[in-house]
């Protein structure tokens, strides 16, 4: 089930929540190491979960947008922009 | 770290780039946009929504492939053409502060696949799953942006 290793070292968990860490947004980073795993993990799941309402919400506008405008013809300004970000 | 191909080794280095993924997450749901503005005449705006949420989470995993836990997940998820379905937790009164393991289950929840992964795999996947969740949400804030401006 945990393939190669049998026991997992605090050495990894550190590391992968150190990772996990420098992805949320700077406003969920909180007192920096001394943040517990378990707030660490909170916040993780409040972000996933804020970014699954994105998802929703910009298809609801993009829904929208689609119903007055022919996105077709602004490909060329998508694709510019899509470049430049 | 800079390796514009996300499907060469790597896949440890944290840093590793997403340039190629950005670039097959981009054309994916955009040709699925225009697919979904031709064909959608009759049908209701919340179905169009729904088509349109279903070709964002489509161009997440098809880009990620199948070397992920949560891509692997979600492509048998939308190829079985399922409703995608993410737990919302209820408000925050309604869920007092957990343990750890209680978080760690919340959050098994909310990556693709989680159900089955220990706890090294599931910071692993999380990881991953927020890049590319990020990556899509920004595609479609530019897209958005573009056409409106």
């Amino acid at each position: 089930m945990s393939g190669r290793r049998s026991r997992i070292s605090e050495e990894e968990i550190k590391e992968l929540i150190s990772k996990l860490r420098f992805l949320l947004p700077e406003t969920s980073r909180q007192g920096g190491s001394r943040a517990s795993a378990a707030k660490l993990l909170q916040e993780t799941c409040n972000y996933i979960e804020s970014l699954h309402r994105d998802v929703d919400d910009l298809s609801d506008r993009l829904t929208e947008l689609m119903a007055t405008m022919d996105i077709s013809s602004a490909q060329a300004e998508i694709v510019r922009s899509l470049l430049r970000s | 770290m800079e390796s514009k191909s996300s499907t060469t080794g790597n896949r440890d280095n944290p840093n590793r780039n997403l340039h190629g993924s950005k670039t097959m997450m981009a054309s994916h749901f955009l040709r699925a946009l225009f697919r979904i503005q031709q064909t959608s005449t009759s049908s209701s705006s919340a179905g169009r929504s729904r088509r349109i949420r279903r070709a964002a989470y489509a161009s997440m995993a098809y880009s990620a492939g199948t070397r992920r836990a949560w891509s692997r997940a979600l492509l048998r998820k939308l190829r079985s053409r399922a409703r995608l379905r993410f737990p919302r937790r209820l408000s925050r009164a309604a869920t007092p502060q957990r343990r750890d393991m209680d978080q760690a289950q919340v959050l098994r929840k909310l990556v693709p696949g989680g159900p089955s992964m220990d706890d090294c795999k599931l910071l692993e996947e999380t990881a991953d799953y927020i890049r590319f969740l990020t990556t899509q949400v920004r595609l479609m804030q530019t897209v958005m942006d573009s056409v409106s401006s």
